[in-house]
């Protein structure tokens, strides 16, 4: 590295820390008691404190470490940099296929890819900077909050009293059990592994959920040698098998090496090696890698807070517990994000805030049952998800029929040579109420959406059949799929797709956009999700 | 001998079955009887196979094949030594609580290559020994014989210890590392398994276990069909060729308004159809050319072909339409599809014999063929025969051309009381649902 470099470096860590966490910062002195104590600064605490000061409450934010939490630290956002350097090393391979002569085998300078995941961290740190909530009259307090009482926190010796309180304190990667000797020779978790220095030669994942496949896909295009260990016989055990054999086989394709049904039974070090011992059936095998990521879930913060003075109960499994107003056993405190929800994704803590800060300062009613969140995987094709799954349905005894259009029949699919993946609508059988959907595609994080937005409005498959979407668009494959519904109960075949280009697709057998089913939305169905390491 | 494409439709199936039989006894051991995975060298015996023989064996003798006395003298060396073979949880047994090891010697009948105890595997064997229960039917001291010892042999299965998780059936165990654990969910071949397991009169599958299996089929519209959908084509028709599923419905059917004879006639529609679009652009596949399957195929890795990387997966389940597939086919496929619909199976049949002839060798259909994968000037294509696919076609041209195997088990206590055990009513079952 220049010394130019280092010292564009130093400016870029010392914005995003100044953002984060200012140096030399001093709590203000408490202002009476607050309105609201909102504990914790990631996507949840912000977005209940920013809610609340905009109600002109006043507010006090308690946080201990970082602003911006697990997701911009050490989450979505830089994985999602490091996932999109991933992508951009993959086109550059494939550029033979798009008539580019170029290299097959791009060198990757992990330095600058690290300086460009901590510029977008920056960056994205900004809008919510320390300066800027203060600014907008949120009093911010660093350091370790714990319950001095119902109503009070206790931070670096000051007493903070509260009329109410949410507990947004996050989780964090959950520490390894039963794998002896893993402590001794070292791992990373999604804490520590955006802080590596260098692209080691060999990594071994531990964990095949979302963060593990993405992490192994992307490292993996960057030139790393990845093997990913899971003990289950797919990855992303709560998605549908059909999603997770594609993913398997598109990380394949990239070079990973896949160890499904595979249990780490141990791990030791070997001539300055970690060696993960590992048994599939009866078949035991050394890995060998310079790093170990383990990402095997995550659990609530809560240790640290003495919830028992506050009379906030909890356990250990599911963090927080509270009732569908996001009300926790203390009626003056209430829960929000990954420390008290199954879904532990920033989508859904920032709703949770939202719900909880205005049940909590309005008297709002807003309940838990009410949250429609999409989620998505961030591999290549994407793997996203909402509402209710195959299984869920089973489980529930509601019958269920899925739409499903591939994604290699979806014309700019194949324009953009990104044909793997399929939408997949599901319905309560005999009826177009929409009750979840799966999209494996290259931008199903994008696509998902539309589907967030149709559900969330209660609009039915039959309806959705007469929306025009743009062409070509991968989104198209949604408006098929209720084409397909609509075709169905119309008993005629498969309508031919446009010749030309810029000519809006208008379902043939639907010119005027058919009512909404009536039916109540899918959310009043209970959800089941998966966790987000 | 004349050229396949001169043959009528009746004398080109009647040439393509007598030629599958002849995989057997060529492929048989004399001392046990047992008959081979593969022809190829060295191959071990597949306990599925000797059940897709032994339930081959009644329609061989009615076509003059083989005398009746030779089918049973077969049949019971068979089932002699299944019975007399080592049950126990030592490594080297033929088989263990009334289970048999997937593969075992030919001569010896141990267990080979650290195989597993495979469930599904011995659900195919027993059915073929409850087929000549239900076929060597005569007084005869051989033929009573027969009967008595497939009972014995049915009876002895614990199938209740082979659900060690949710209720569903494991995939297999091993002495070595206990049960497998590999998701085995989403409808496949496995009704056979669960219907022979609900039969049982001693040590029966809990009911539960077939209603956790049907919580995790998918109903879906797929390509413009709506299908219980599981992928490779083989697992809408392994049950069926023992089982007639024609107007006979469980819980899910009668739901559907459907059955799972006409689920597997609108799933070959739905291949036809990913035929005819051919989204990956291999080389041959049309609404005649499909069939994607379990079976073998390329192992090369990848190559780069036509402007685009090629992955091949070698001997795979691959199916429709969400892969895997690397443009291999299985050539007996279509026409093993002949009860469910016979225009479409002599179509691709006949199309498949007049384009790639070499498909077929000695009048036997190869287990696997990759015309994008060009070697030599020709397709890929596997090597040998696999005695499952010869066994699999026979008993569905006899079950097309006059319900032989199916007029068997419809007679056979235990189908019917496994049958009812799982929901089943209508058609000929009787007791409407």
């Amino acid at each position: 590295m220049t010394d130019d470099v280092k010292k564009i470096k130093i400016r870029e860590d010392e914005s995003y820390l100044g953002r984060v966490r200012p140096g030399g910062w001093t709590n203000p002195t408490p202002r009476g008691r607050y309105d609201l104590a909102v504990v914790g600064g990631g996507p949840a605490g912000l977005a209940a404190a920013e809610a609340a000061a905009r109600g002109g409450h006043s507010v006090a934010l308690i946080e201990r470490h970082r602003l911006g939490g697990n997701s911009l630290n050490a989450g979505s956002v830089p994985s999602k940099a490091i996932v999109s350097a991933g992508r951009a090393f993959a086109d550059m391979r494939h550029a033979e296929d798009f008539g580019a002569a170029v290299s097959r085998n791009p060198k990757a300078d992990f330095a600058a890819i690290a300086e460009r995941m901590r510029r977008i961290r920056a960056r994205i740190a900004a809008q919510s900077s320390a300066e800027m909530l203060a600014s907008s009259g949120i009093d911010i307090f660093f350091g370790d909050a714990r319950f001095a009482g119902p109503q009070s926190f206790v931070v670096g010796g000051v007493e903070i009293s509260f009329a109410k309180a949410i507990l947004a304190t996050g989780a964090r990667p959950m520490p390894p059990t039963d794998i002896p000797g893993l402590d001794a020779v070292g791992y990373r978790t999604s804490a520590d592994i955006f802080d590596l220095p260098a692209l080691p030669n060999r990594i071994a994942i531990i964990g095949g959920g979302p963060l593990g496949c993405e992490m192994a896909q992307a490292l993996c295009r960057l030139g790393a040698h990845v093997s990913i260990i899971q003990d289950d016989p797919k990855f992303l055990p709560r998605e549908e098998r059909d999603a997770a054999e594609i993913l398997s086989r598109c990380l394949a394709r990239d070079g990973v090496e896949i160890r499904l049904n595979t249990t780490v039974t141990g791990a030791r070090l070997e001539n300055g090696v970690r060696v993960l011992e590992t048994f599939n059936n009866e078949i035991r095998l050394d890995i060998e890698a310079e790093l170990v990521l383990l990402s095997i879930g995550r659990i609530p913060n809560i240790e640290h807070l003495e919830l028992d003075r506050g009379g906030v109960a909890s356990d250990t499994k599911h963090g927080i517990i509270v009732d569908d107003s996001f009300q926790t056993s203390n009626p003056n405190v209430y829960a929000a994000g990954d420390v008290c929800l199954d879904l532990k994704f920033a989508n859904a803590a920032i709703a949770s805030a939202r719900m909880a800060s205005a049940n909590a300062l309005g008297g709002a009613a807003h309940s838990r049952q009410d949250m429609l969140v999409p989620w998505c995987t961030y591999c290549d094709p994407e793997i996203a998800h909402i509402g209710l799954h195959v299984f869920d349905a089973h489980e529930l005894s509601v019958p269920i029929k899925s739409f499903t259009v591939m994604m290699h029949d979806i014309d700019r699919a194949i324009t953009d040579s990104q044909d793997a993946g399929f939408v997949k609508i599901h319905i309560e059988d005999g009826t177009d109420r929409i009750l979840g959907a799966t999209i494996v595609a290259e931008r199903a994080s994008e696509m998902i959406n539309e589907m967030a937005v149709v559900m969330g409005a209660g609009i039915g498959l039959g309806a959705l059949s007469g929306v025009i979407h743009a062409y070509p668009a991968q989104s198209e494959g949604i408006m098929r799929a209720a084409l397909a519904y609509v075709q169905q109960q119309k008993g005629t075949s498969c309508p031919k797709k446009p010749e030309t280009d810029n000519s809006p697709i208008v379902s043939s057998s639907s010119p005027a956009p058919p009512r909404a089913s009536a039916g109540p939305s899918p959310c009043a169905l209970p959800r089941k999700a998966p966790n987000s390491d | 001998m004349r050229d396949t494409r001169d043959l009528s439709d009746k004398e080109l199936i009647a040439r393509l079955e007598k030629a599958a039989f002849s995989y057997f006894a060529e492929n048989a051991d004399a001392h046990t009887g047992l008959i081979a995975d593969t022809s190829r060298e060295g191959s071990p015996c597949s306990v599925a196979v000797v059940g897709f023989a032994l339930s081959c064996f009644p329609a061989a003798v009615a076509h003059g094949w083989l005398t009746r006395e030779r089918a049973a003298a077969w049949t019971c060396k068979i089932l002699d030594f299944f019975e007399s073979s080592e049950q126990s949880d030592d490594p080297s047994a033929t088989g263990y609580k009334g289970f048999y090891y997937h593969f075992l010697d030919m001569r010896t009948g141990k267990r080979v290559w650290n195989c597993e105890l495979s469930l599904i595997d011995t659900a195919l064997l027993i059915a073929g020994v409850l087929v000549a229960a239900a076929f060597f039917d005569s007084d005869d001291s051989g033929e009573t014989r027969i009967r008595q010892t497939a009972d014995r042999l049915y009876r002895r299965i614990v199938w209740s210890w082979a659900q060690p998780g949710d209720g569903t059936f494991a995939q297999g165990w091993k002495p070595e590392c206990g049960f497998l654990h590999y998701g085995w969910e989403g409808y496949n071949e496995a009704a056979i398994l669960y219907i022979l397991g609900l039969g049982s009169p001693t040590f029966p599958l809990a009911a539960q276990g077939y209603e956790a299996w049907r919580m995790t089929y998918q109903w879906e519209n797929l390509l413009s069909h709506n299908v219980l959908y599981s992928g490779p084509l083989f697992t809408h028709l392994f049950s069926h060729a023992w089982i007639d599923f024609r107007g006979i419905q469980d819980r899910f059917m009668r739901q559907k308004k459907s059955d799972y004879f006409r689920n597997t006639q609108e799933t070959i529609a739905l291949h036809r159809e990913y035929g005819r679009r051919n989204c990956h652009e291999f080389v041959g596949y049309s609404e005649n050319l499909w069939g994607i399957t379990a079976g073998d195929g390329p192992q090369l890795g990848e190559m780069r072909a036509h402007g685009r990387d090629r992955r091949f997966f070698g001997y795979m389940a691959r199916g429709v339409p969400y892969g895997p597939d690397d443009g291999t086919i299985a050539p007996w496929a279509m026409l093993a599809t002949l009860p469910f619909g016979e225009a479409a199976a002599l179509a691709g049949t006949r199309h498949l014999l007049k384009r790639y002839p070499q498909v077929c060798r000695d009048g036997k259909f190869s287990s696997g063929f990759n015309p994008t994968l060009v070697i030599d000037g020709q397709g890929w294509l596997s090597e040998g025969w696999y005695g499952l696919d010869q066994g699999l076609l026979l008993m569905m041209i006899e079950n097309h051309l006059n319900e032989s195997i199916w007029r068997l088990t419809r007679r056979s206590p235990y189908f019917i009381a496994g049958l009812r055990r799982a929901g089943f009513a209508g058609g000929w079952l009787g007791d409407d649902g």
